[in-house]
């Protein structure tokens, strides 16, 4: 599998990246400060292929997909450019945007009991979406609507139109949320925690969904997420971020298999393993995850990691691609590396 | 609806003299909910040894929580027994119940809202103290100090401040430090890790079992995440729509699962290792809710390998192998085709 | 591995910090109500003419030197009847709410607490208490039992109970489900002590901005008692009669119905921004981050 996407890659490399995000940074005022939650992201996602983006909470892993959509909050502030599709998203006027947000791009959120309204039913906000972006009428919106219902697994789906989200477990609302994301064939599909909220189980039913439906839609998917498992099996690149950088970026297999960054390897490491006895100790990454409002000059990572020095402390590391081009890592000291 | 409780006792792993210290009979937790009835919890019965770790694993409604609470009198229990020590929590009341209270203690999934946003740190974990009575201030602060000190945090810096002022993971710390402090004999930990990042999960585990270890506890451990519970169970047991589906030593619970739902548990979690298979998915739709449970078997709507038997009769909790008990007309055998992949 | 200094700012710095991220208007507001405060309360101290002494020679006066803000109809001196008045306004007006408080305070706290029959029965007594017209109550009280000051403060206090026992209820029943009680519970506190030590602390702010509110609404229904005629009867200065009063020298003099409407319109206006940001100020502190 893993030479299967290193052909992959190769085949791709030559046509332009379906979104590309430049350097992109985003403050957010705040009473003690300015906060820095995205600082200067750089990534590219070619159509078809899924990338994941794993962190933490205040890694900046959601204001970037945010960023990405232009939804940040009013007070926030963009610099540096998203290109999709060819497009300067940043460059755009807000009707060209709304334009291209559910048609062109859609999000799934984590909770999809507050990404549904409660006061609308089901169906009404799937035709909506139909109604608004495709063009569609009264009769053939809810056809389609059906449709995608089915599509995304809900049984009877001609009844649960006319029902309302809290009707529904969560599991099946995400699957309404997912509907709702697909319905215009967006190119891009974002999905920032899906599974999050959700049980085991259900998990696995919900991103062997989205994965179908990537395949078959040939759609781009970034998958956000704090689970390292999630993304082990189901992305073909995965981007760790912390305290606003990408710290770390790879084709999965890779990433997994010849990690450079500490902070990965810590972060495995501390995910308690099935394969493990029982009353092992875990080895735990010490400290805290940073302040944004006190960004520091070095690496974010260094108070907490095992081989820092001086110079992690006081120069910021610059994210740097060594040997295969597509392994990038920002590290004074990664580790060994491929066996 | 509710079956007749197996009267075999699970035996407590290694020693089998020791009475154990929780052994709860029969017991149910029914509420009402909008003119409804919910069944949260159904005729369960399991025993926790002193000294031992009894992980609690389970999805959203199969109880767990309400088990929890029920356990602690934090809810209405509507039939069974808790028996802690000997003594039944169930028939206990006013300062009787009080008094015992010190001995079991409960840290929540939530740690934020599990401290009172308008006290001072000094004063949360003092409460413990204040309620049983320790009336001299130095004792008290030596106590606090000794307590912040032993879950990881300097005492000078965290005493006089709010819990605002902290991370997820502190007030975590914290929330142990006030559960520790009258050093109970028996710590219910509701999903004491799930609301945290990656990175401090493991730290919180960690000092779970130091803590242990210090103070000589028992543990409930109540997790949704099989490998969290692994880490730290000497046994696990298997809920799910308020019915114990099965229970039995670690080990042998995650090598050879009896339960057809352990097994599709086990099957469904995601591996951090791209080389491994994805999880299958073969659970097919959605928990039933807990308002109108199937009949029988409560799984038998999921569970590939249902049958008629399955719908009429509730099955009991059997012994499969030592220590080993499962609820299920047709449990995996660990000889047959069926036989789980070794982990 | 300890909590590090650094991370943590020390809780002075962080109370100044809060303190000064609080908006402009509410220090103004803040010091309007001390300025008025202080000036009623120390009204005898002050060298001020008697606010009952009527000057037959001095009518309608513009300010001068001897009267600072004028004379009214009968040529008493504006400033101190202001002043003698803003008594009436804020002893009726802060002591009726407290009424409120304590009495509406406290079954909503143990409504919300004990529920079940104990709650039906507190909040249908509320709802009761609701549906009286107020004015036309406090009218119809104040006709029967005697104009005084004490029976005003009476009613208009009973009147506010049933809203402070809507938001105490309100207050608690969010509370009271929330892991930090259950802990108390289960470390052996008695209902009475969670309800003084961890629900009290937590109700008591919201109720406290509420109060303020209502402070603001009570100086108004004392002002309109009070230009209707049936307030606290006169010689007795309050701005409601003050304003009464001045409707008839409105072209020659108008400043003898305004004055006294700008200063309860400022008073109320500083009590309703003063209330309102402590409103604000707590809701956030309660979520997290």
């Amino acid at each position: 599998m893993g030479q299967a996407i290193q052909a992959a890659e190769a085949v791709g490399a030559g046509t332009p990246p379906l979104l590309s995000i430049e350097s992109v940074s985003v403050e957010l005022p705040t009473r003690r400060g300015p906060l820095r939650a995205v600082d200067g992201v750089s990534l590219s996602l070619a159509a078809g292929r899924t990338l994941g983006i794993v962190g933490e909470s205040g890694s900046g892993k959601t204001m970037l997909s945010r960023a990405v959509a232009q939804l940040l909050p009013a007070s926030a502030c963009l610099s540096g450019r998203v290109r999709f599709d060819g497009q300067d998203l940043t460059a755009l006027s807000p009707q060209a945007l709304r334009r291209l947000r559910g048609r062109a791009f859609a999000f799934v959120f984590q909770d999809p009991m507050t990404s549904l309204n409660p006061v609308l039913t089901v169906g009404g906000q799937i035709t909506e979406t139909l109604k608004e972006h495709l063009g569609l009428d009264g009769a053939a919106a809810v056809r389609r609507a059906i449709e995608l219902l089915a599509q995304v697994g809900i049984p009877n789906p001609e009844q649960r139109l006319k029902q309302y989200p809290h009707q529904f477990s969560g599991g099946m609302r995400q699957r309404v949320a997912i509907a709702i994301a697909l319905s215009c064939e967006p190119k891009l599909l974002i999905a920032d925690e899906p599974t999050t909220a959700l049980d085991v189980t259900v998990q696995a039913q919900i991103l062997d969904l989205l994965a179908r439906e990537q395949r078959r839609r040939h759609m781009a998917m970034i998958l956000i997420t704090h689970d390292l498992a999630v993304v082990a099996g189901r992305t073909d690149a995965v981007a760790v971020m912390y305290a606003g950088r990408v710290v770390e970026r790879a084709p999965t297999r890779t990433l997994f298999r010849a990690m450079r960054m500490p902070y990965t390897r810590a972060l495995i490491a501390a995910i308690p393993k099935l394969d493990a006895p029982p009353h092992t100790p875990l080895p735990a990454i010490s400290g805290l995850p940073p302040d944004p409002t006190r960004p520091s000059p070095g690496c974010a990572f260094a108070p907490r990691c095992a081989s820092a020095d001086a110079q992690c402390r006081t120069a910021a590391p610059p994210l740097k691609a060594v040997d295969v081009g597509a392994h990038q890592f920002a590290c004074w000291h990664p580790l060994a590396g491929a066996p | 609806m509710r079956g007749a409780s197996d009267r075999s006792r699970p035996v407590a792993a290694g020693n089998g003299e020791a009475a154990p210290l929780l052994r709860v009979d029969d017991l149910s937790v029914d509420y009402q909910a909008g003119g409804n009835t919910v069944y949260a919890v159904s005729g369960i019965s399991f025993a926790i040894a002193r000294g031992e770790t009894l992980g609690l694993v389970g999805e959203s409604g199969c109880g767990k929580s309400s088990l929890a609470r029920a356990i602690l009198r934090l809810v209405a229990v509507s039939s069974g027994r808790v028996l802690f020590d000997g003594v039944d929590l169930t028939q206990l009341g006013g300062a009787p119940l009080r008094q015992l209270r010190r001995r079991l203690q409960i840290i929540f999934q939530d740690p934020i809202a599990s401290l009172n946003p308008r006290r001072r740190i000094d004063d949360i974990i003092a409460e413990p103290l204040l309620i049983a009575g320790v009336a001299d201030k130095t004792q008290r602060d030596r106590r606090i100090d000794d307590v912040l000190t032993a879950v990881g945090l300097d005492p000078a810096l965290v005493r006089a401040r709010y819990a605002h002022a902290f991370s997820g993971g502190q007030c975590q710390r914290i929330a142990i430090a006030r559960a520790l402090i009258l050093e109970p004999e028996l710590v219910v930990c509701d999903e004491p890790v799930s609301a945290l990042d990656v990175s401090i999960r493991a730290q919180i585990i960690n000092l779970l079992e130091a803590m242990k270890a210090r103070y000589g506890l028992t543990l409930l451990f109540i997790a949704h995440d099989l490998a969290v519970v692994k880490a730290v169970s000497d046994r696990v047991a298997v809920m799910y729509l308020g019915k114990l589906c099965e229970i039995a030593p670690t080990e042998a619970l995650f090598q050879h699962p009896a339960h057809p739902y352990t097994a599709l548990l086990l099957d469904a979690i995601p591996r951090p290792d791209p080389d491994a298979p994805i999880p299958a998915s073969l659970a097919v739709g959605e928990p039933p809710s807990p308002l109108a449970p199937p009949s029988g078997c409560r799984f038998r709507t999921r569970c590939p390998r249902a049958t008629r038997r399955c719908q009429e009769e509730v099955p009991l909790l059997r012994e499969v192998a030592p220590a080993h008990l499962v609820a299920c007309h047709v449990p995996l055998s660990s000889a047959g085709p069926e036989a789980p992949r070794p982990r | 591995m300890s909590v590090r200094e650094a991370d943590l700012a020390t809780p002075t710095d962080e109370a100044l910090a809060w303190l000064a991220s609080l908006p402009v208007n509410f220090w103004l507001a803040l010091a309007w109500i001390a300025v008025i405060i202080l000036a009623a309360s120390l009204a005898d101290a002050l060298p001020l003419p008697s606010p009952t002494d009527m000057d037959m020679l001095a009518q309608r006066q513009a300010p001068s030197a001897a009267h600072w803000l004028g004379t009214d109809r009968l040529g008493r001196d504006m400033l101190a009847r202001l002043i003698y008045g803003a008594r009436i306004s804020l002893t009726v007006g802060v002591l009726a709410p407290l009424i409120g408080l304590m009495i509406g305070g406290l079954l909503g706290m143990v409504a919300g607490y004990v529920r079940g029959a104990l709650e039906t029965a507190i909040v249908a007594t509320a709802d009761v208490l609701l549906a009286f017209p107020p004015l036309v109550l406090a009218l119809a009280v104040t006709a029967y039992l005697g104009p005084t000051l004490a029976n005003l403060t009476y009613i208009i206090g009973l009147l506010g109970i049933p809203a402070f026992t809507r938001v105490a209820r309100a207050q608690t029943l969010a509370f009271a489900n929330r892991e930090f009680v259950l802990a108390a519970r289960a470390m052996g506190a008695t209902e009475l002590r969670i309800l003084w030590r961890e629900l009290l602390p937590n109700v008591m702010l919201p109720l406290l901005a509420f109060f303020l509110l209502a402070v603001a609404i009570t100086i108004v229904v004392e002002g309109a008692l009070s230009f209707l005629g049936v307030g606290v009867p006169p010689p007795a200065p309050s701005w409601g009669s003050m304003i009464a009063e001045g409707r008839e020298s409105l072209e020659i003099a108008p400043q003898i119905a305004f004055l006294p409407a700008v200063t309860m319109f400022l008073t109320v206006l500083s009590f309703n921004v003063v209330g309102d940001t402590l409103r604000l100020v707590t809701d956030p502190r309660q979520g997290t981050l």
